[in-house]
C-alpha cells in the first residue's frame, strides 16, 4: 500500500526584545549563571508580571508578515506542571485567545509554491536550564541556571498542511527568512532561540482521515527537522504494515542514533490545568496600533525578490539566492549603491563570496570584505586597471586581511598591463622561443593560439590584459 | 491617656507639635507589646532593632524641619504575607519560616515615604486561608477581648495588635474577609478598598483576582488616613487602576442628607444570631437619624457566593502556591531521594491540613473533564453576582449588613468541620467577588462583651462614600473607644 504523511510543525522563536516579557532583566545570550535574573523571573514570593509592550508588537509583526488575523482581544492563560526549571512551576502562555490565528506562509517546493496554513500564533514566556555539569565536570546533581527564564517565546503552530518532510524543511526556511527579515528573532537552533517540534502521522493515500500522530522532539537543526520526520515516517509505515498499531506518543530524535525513541505516551501525559492568568490584564489590540504597526512593516523577501528584478534587472534566480536571507540581500544592495552593474556584483557575491563564507563558516555580516570595498574591486575591473583573473587574487586576500582592493593591488604589484608597446615586446619574446608552436598555429592548429596567449600571461604574472594580448598576438600571426 | 493607646491622628498631631518624639511613641507601643504579647500573641517576627532606627531618623527629620509625610514617626504592624526587605516573610508556614524579603512591596516603599515606623510583621492564617488564625504554623493568636476566643482571620495578628494597642495601625489582607472579620472580632476598622485600589506587588498571592491590603485601624479617620498613604497606582501591579485616589479624609463629614443606604434581605435570614442582628438593627437606624434614607434590596445571588469563592480562591491558589517547592527557597525536605520525592516531601512537610485541603480542591477544579462544570461555572455565577450589585448601586450609594454572622467564637470550636469555619464569611465574601470597596467598624456587644462588626459596602472606587457612613456612625457612637482588658 502507498502511503503519505501528514506533517504539523510546531516553531519556538525567542523574540529579540532588550528585556524579558515580565521584567527587566536582559535577555542577552551567554552570561553568567543567574546573573539576568531579578525577583519577579525568579518567582519570589509576590512578585507580579507586567507585560513587555515590544514583544507584543514583534508578535503582531510576525501575525501579519504570517498573513494570521491578529485578535483585538487576547488573553494569557497560566499553563500549570512542576520541572526544576520553572520557578513558579506554571508558564505564563495563552490558551483560548491566542494573539493571532489563520494564517499562511507560501513556500517553494521544487519549483512550486505550496501554502501551509498557519492555526495559530501566541506569546509565552521561556523556562530555565538545568545544569548537569559545570564545563567538563560532572557535579552531583542538577544546578539550576534562571538567566533564560522569561525570554519571551513565540510559539507559531502549523496547520497539519505539509506531507513531506522536504516540504517541513522548506516551511521551516522560509518562516526563518520572514522572522529575520521582520528582525524579530536571531532564529540560531543551536543557541536555542529557535526550537521545532514535529506532528506526524502517515494514512494510506486517497483516505482522508488523519491516522494516529506522535510528536517528535529534540531537533536541533533543520536539516534535523527533516531527518527526523524522513526516519519517523517510515518507522511508522513499517510498524503499521507490521500489523502494529501506532499509538499517540511523544518521541525524541537522537541525531547520533539518527532514530527516534520513544518518550512518553498520551496517558502519561501531563494535564496542564490551564485558567486565565488573574495577573494581567488581557491584550487589547486597538486598530490604529495594528495599522501603525503595519504601516511599518519592512519588505519581506518575495517582495525584494520581484523589486531586485525590476530594479537591479537581475535573472530571477539571481534575485531568488540574494533576498533568501535579508543580511545578503542588504550586501547586495549596499555594494551596488550607486554602482552601474548590478549582474557583475551579483555575480560576485554569489559565486565568490558566499563559496568563500560557507567555506569559512561565516555570515555575510562577519564578512571582511564590506560591500564598499566589493564594489571598489568591481571598479577597479571596470577600469582594466585589473583582469577579471588578477581580480579573483585579490578578492582572496581582501577576504583575508580586509584591506582595501587598491592596497592589494599597489602591495603585490598587480596592475594590468595594457601598454601595447610593453606588451608586443613581451609578445615578440614569446614568438621567438616558440617558434614551432607558430608554425603549427600557421599550420591550422589554432590551439596553439591559447598555448602562446598563456606563454605571454605567464611571463606577465598575468597582468597583461588579455583583450590587449589577444588583439596583438593575432595581428603578429597573420 | 498612655501613647500606645491613641490614635495614630492623635499621635500625628503631637509629634508633629513636637510634644512627644516618635522614638516615645515607639517605645510606648514596644513596652505595651512586652505587657501583653505574651498572651495575645499577635506578632510572628518583632522588628525592634530596625523600628528604633527608623524612629530615631524620622525624629531628627522633624527637628531638622525637613518634610514628612502625614504618618511620620507612626508605628505600624504589617501583615506576614507583605514583602519587607531584609526581614522574614512567613505567611505563617513552615515553608516559608526560613524565607527573608529580598524586595520591599509597593506598600512598603509607599509607607516609607510617609516615615512610618515598621514594628513587625504579625501573625495570620497560613497563606491567608481561614477565618481565625489558627492554622499558623507558628501558633494561635489570641482575641484580647477575650482570651478564649479566636480573633478572627486571616488577618488575626494585625487586628488583635491593633485591638491590644499593641500598634498604632496595621495592614492586613482581604481575600474573602480577611481584613474585616478579624477587624469585627476584635471591635476595631477594617477596610478592604477596591480590587485595583492598593497595589498587590509584594503581596503573597493566595486568590490573585480576590487579594487586596487595606488598613486595620483605631478608627474610621485612621482608616481614610492609612488609605491615603496606600491608594496608588502601581506600574508593578497590572490589575491596579490608573485613577487618582482622593484624599480620603475630605470625605470624613457627619452629614448623611440624602444618602440612599440599602438593607439586602438575604444578609438578614430566619435564625441568624440575636445580638448580631440588633446591634447592626440600631445602627441602621441611627444611619437613617443622620438623614440616611434606608430602603430594602436585594442581591438575588447571594446564596452562591461561599460555593463560586470556594471553587475561585483553591483554583487560584493551587497556582500561586506552586512555587513552594524547595528548589529555590523556603523549607526544603532533608531526606529526598530524588525530584518527585523532593517535591511531595518538601510540601507534604511544609504546608499545614488547610493549605493542602485549598491546594487540592483548586487542583482538582481545573482538572481536565471538570474545568468546565467547576471553574468555568464559578466564573460565570461570579459575573452574576456582580451584576447583583451593580444593579443594587443603581438605587443606593451604600449597603449595610452586618460583617459576620457571630462575635467570636471559641478557639478550637470550628477546626474540627471547614465547612462550619467557612461560613464565617458568609457576609464578607460577595464584596471580593464582586471587587467592591466595604468597611467594618464596630456597633455593640454581645452580652458577653465580645465586639460586634457592622459592614458598609460601596460600588468601586467609592470609598469615600464608605468613609462618609462611617464616620457620621462613629461620631455618634462610642463603641471604638470601648477597650479590651489586658
Amino acid at each position: 500500500m502507498n502511503y503519505e504523511a501528514v506533517i504539523g510543525l510546531e516553531v519556538h522563536a525567542q523574540l529579540k526584545t532588550k528585556s524579558k516579557i515580565f521584567c527587566g532583566c536582559s535577555t542577552q545570550f551567554g552570561a553568567e549563571p543567574n546573573t539576568q535574573t531579578c525577583p519577579v523571573c525568579i518567582g519570589m514570593p509576590g512578585v507580579l508580571p507586567v507585560l513587555n509592550k515590544t514583544a507584543i508588537e514583534y508578535i503582531i509583526k510576525t501575525s501579519l508578515a504570517l498573513n494570521c488575523r491578529v485578535n483585538p482581544m487576547s488573553r494569557f492563560a497560566r499553563k500549570q506542571y512542576f520541572y526544576p526549571d520553572l520557578p513558579k512551576n506554571y508558564q505564563i502562555s495563552q490558551y483560548e485567545q491566542p494573539v493571532s490565528e489563520h494564517g499562511y506562509l507560501d513556500v517553494q517546493v521544487d519549483g512550486n509554491t505550496k501554502r501551509l496554513g498557519i492555526t495559530r500564533i501566541h506569546l509565552e514566556e521561556d523556562a530555565g536550564k538545568l545544569l548537569h555539569e559545570v564545563g567538563s565536570r560532572q557535579i552531583d546533581g542538577s544546578y539550576v541556571d534562571l538567566n533564560r527564564t522569561g525570554v519571551p517565546l513565540m510559539e507559531i503552530v502549523s496547520e497539519p498542511d505539509m506531507r513531506t518532510p522536504q516540504e517541513a524543511y522548506a516551511y521551516l526556511t522560509a518562516l526563518k527568512s520572514v522572522l529575520e527579515y521582520l528582525d524579530v528573532s536571531d532564529c540560531n537552533m543551536e543557541e536555542g532561540s529557535l526550537r521545532c517540534d514535529a506532528n506526524v502521522s502517515i494514512r494510506p493515500i486517497g483516505q482522508k482521515e488523519f491516522g494516529t500522530k506522535a510528536e517528535v522532539k529534540n531537533m536541533n537543526s533543520f536539516k534535523g527537522v527533516q531527518k527526523a520526520l524522513e526516519y519517523e515516517i517510515e518507522r511508522q509505515i513499517k510498524a503499521t504494515e507490521d500489523g502494529e498499531r501506532i499509538v499517540q506518543e511523544t518521541r525524541l530524535w537522537d541525531a547520533d542514533k539518527e532514530m527516534t525513541f520513544s518518550m512518553r505516551s498520551k496517558e502519561e501525559a501531563h494535564d496542564y490545568r490551564y485558567f486565565p492568568e488573574p495577573d494581567l490584564v488581557p491584550v487589547v489590540v486597538e486598530e490604529k496600533w495594528l495599522a501603525e504597526i503595519k504601516q511599518a512593516l519592512p519588505e519581506l523577501s518575495e517582495q525584494k525578490k520581484e523589486r531586485f528584478i525590476k530594479e537591479y534587472h537581475l535573472p530571477d534566480y539571481d534575485a531568488g539566492v540574494l533576498t533568501a536571507d535579508r543580511t545578503i540581500s542588504e550586501y547586495f544592495e549596499n555594494t551596488v549603491k550607486g554602482y552601474a552593474n548590478p549582474k557583475a556584483a551579483s555575480n560576485w557575491i554569489m559565486v565568490e563570496l558566499l563559496a568563500q563564507l560557507n567555506a569559512a563558516n561565516k555570515n555575510i555580516t562577519e564578512s571582511l570584505i564590506t560591500p564598499v570595498h566589493l564594489r571598489m574591486l568591481l571598479e577597479l575591473i571596470d577600469k582594466g586597471t585589473i583582469s577579471g583573473k588578477i581580480a579573483k587574487t585579490v578578492f582572496e586576500e581582501m577576504f583575508i586581511s580586509g584591506k582595501m582592493p587598491e592596497i592589494v593591488v599597489k602591495e603585490k604589484g598587480l596592475v594590468q598591463i595594457s601598454d601595447e608597446g610593453a606588451i608586443a615586446k613581451v609578445i615578440e619574446e614569446v614568438l621567438t622561443a616558440n617558434a614551432k608552436s607558430v608554425e603549427e598555429y600557421k599550420a591550422g592548429k589554432t590551439a596553439a593560439m591559447n598555448f602562446l596567449l598563456g606563454q605571454v600571461m605567464k611571463k606577465t604574472q598575468g597582468k597583461a590584459n588579455p583583450g590587449v594580448v589577444n588583439k596583438i598576438l593575432k595581428e603578429k600571426l597573420i | 491617656m498612655e501613647l500606645f493607646a491613641m490614635t495614630a491622628h492623635e499621635l500625628s498631631e503631637k509629634i508633629k507639635n513636637k510634644e512627644v518624639t516618635s522614638q516615645e511613641v515607639t517605645t510606648s507601643v514596644f513596652q505595651r507589646i512586652d505587657a501583653v504579647e505574651p498572651k495575645v500573641k499577635a506578632y510572628v517576627t518583632l522588628l525592634k532593632e530596625n523600628a528604633f532606627k527608623q524612629a530615631e531618623a524620622i525624629d531628627q527629620k522633624i527637628k531638622a524641619g525637613e518634610p514628612t509625610g502625614a504618618l511620620a514617626g507612626i508605628p505600624i504592624a504589617i501583615k506576614d504575607n507583605m514583602n519587607l526587605k531584609g526581614a522574614k516573610c512567613t505567611c505563617s508556614s513552615k515553608i516559608l519560616s526560613n524565607f527573608i524579603s529580598p524586595y520591599n512591596a509597593t506598600i512598603i516603599d509607599l509607607l516609607k515615604k510617609q516615615d512610618m515606623v515598621f514594628i513587625g510583621k504579625t501573625n495570620m492564617d497560613e497563606f491567608a486561608m481561614g477565618s481565625s488564625t489558627e492554622t499558623s504554623y507558628f501558633g494561635k493568636t489570641y482575641n484580647p477581648w477575650n482570651l478564649e476566643t479566636i480573633p478572627g482571620g486571616s488577618s488575626g495578628g494585625s487586628a488583635a495588635s491593633v485591638s491590644a494597642d499593641e500598634a498604632i495601625m496595621a495592614l492586613g489582607s482581604d481575600t474573602g474577609g480577611s481584613i474585616r472579620q478579624p477587624a469585627s472580632c476584635c471591635g476595631i476598622v477594617g477596610l478592604k478598598p477596591t480590587y485595583g485600589r492598593v497595589s498587590r506587588f509584594g503581596l503573597v498571592a493566595f486568590a490573585s483576582s480576590l487579594d487586596q491590603i487595606g488598613p486595620l485601624t483605631k478608627d474610621v479617620q485612621d482608616s481614610a488616613l492609612l488609605m491615603n498613604a496606600i491608594a496608588a497606582y502601581d506600574q508593578n501591579d497590572s490589575t491596579s487602576v490608573n485613577i487618582p485616589a482622593p484624599d480620603y479624609t475630605k470625605s470624613l463629614v457627619k452629614d448623611l442628607t440624602g444618602l440612599k443606604i440599602g438593607i439586602p434581605k438575604e444578609y438578614f435570614v430566619a435564625g441568624m444570631d440575636k445580638e448580631v442582628e440588633q446591634s447592626v438593627r440600631e445602627a441602621i437606624k441611627l444611619l437613617e437619624k443622620q438623614g440616611a434614607k434606608i430602603m430594602e434590596i436585594s442581591l438575588p445571588h447571594t446564596e452562591y457566593c461561599l460555593a463560586v469563592y470556594y471553587i475561585l480562591a483553591p483554583s487560584e491558589a493551587s497556582a500561586n502556591l506552586a512555587r513552594y517547592d524547595g528548589v529555590k527557597y523556603g523549607y526544603r525536605t532533608p531526606d529526598a531521594k530524588d525530584l518527585l520525592e523532593q517535591y511531595e516531601k518538601t510540601r507534604g512537610e511544609g504546608f499545614g491540613p488547610e493549605v493542602k485541603r485549598r491546594i487540592m480542591l483548586g487542583t482538582y477544579a481545573l482538572s481536565s473533564g471538570y474545568y468546565d462544570a467547576y471553574y468555568l461555572k464559578a466564573q460565570k455565577v461570579r459575573t452574576l453576582i456582580k451584576n447583583d450589585f451593580e444593579e443594587a448601586f443603581k438605587h443606593v450609594d451604600a449597603i449595610v449588613t452586618p460583617t459576620a454572622p457571630t462575635a467570636a467564637f471559641k478557639i478550637g470550636e470550628k477546626t474540627d468541620n471547614p465547612l462550619q469555619m467557612y461560613l464565617s464569611d458568609i457576609f464578607t465574601i460577595s464584596v471580593n467577588l464582586a471587587g467592591i470597596p466595604a468597611l467594618s467598624m464596630p456597633c455593640g456587644f454581645t452580652k458577653n462583651r465580645m465586639p460586634i462588626g457592622l459592614q458598609i459596602m460601596a460600588k468601586h472606587f467609592a470609598e469615600e462614600t464608605i468613609f462618609k457612613v462611617a464616620y457620621a456612625y462613629e461620631q455618634n457612637t462610642d463603641w471604638h473607644k470601648e477597650k479590651p482588658k489586658l
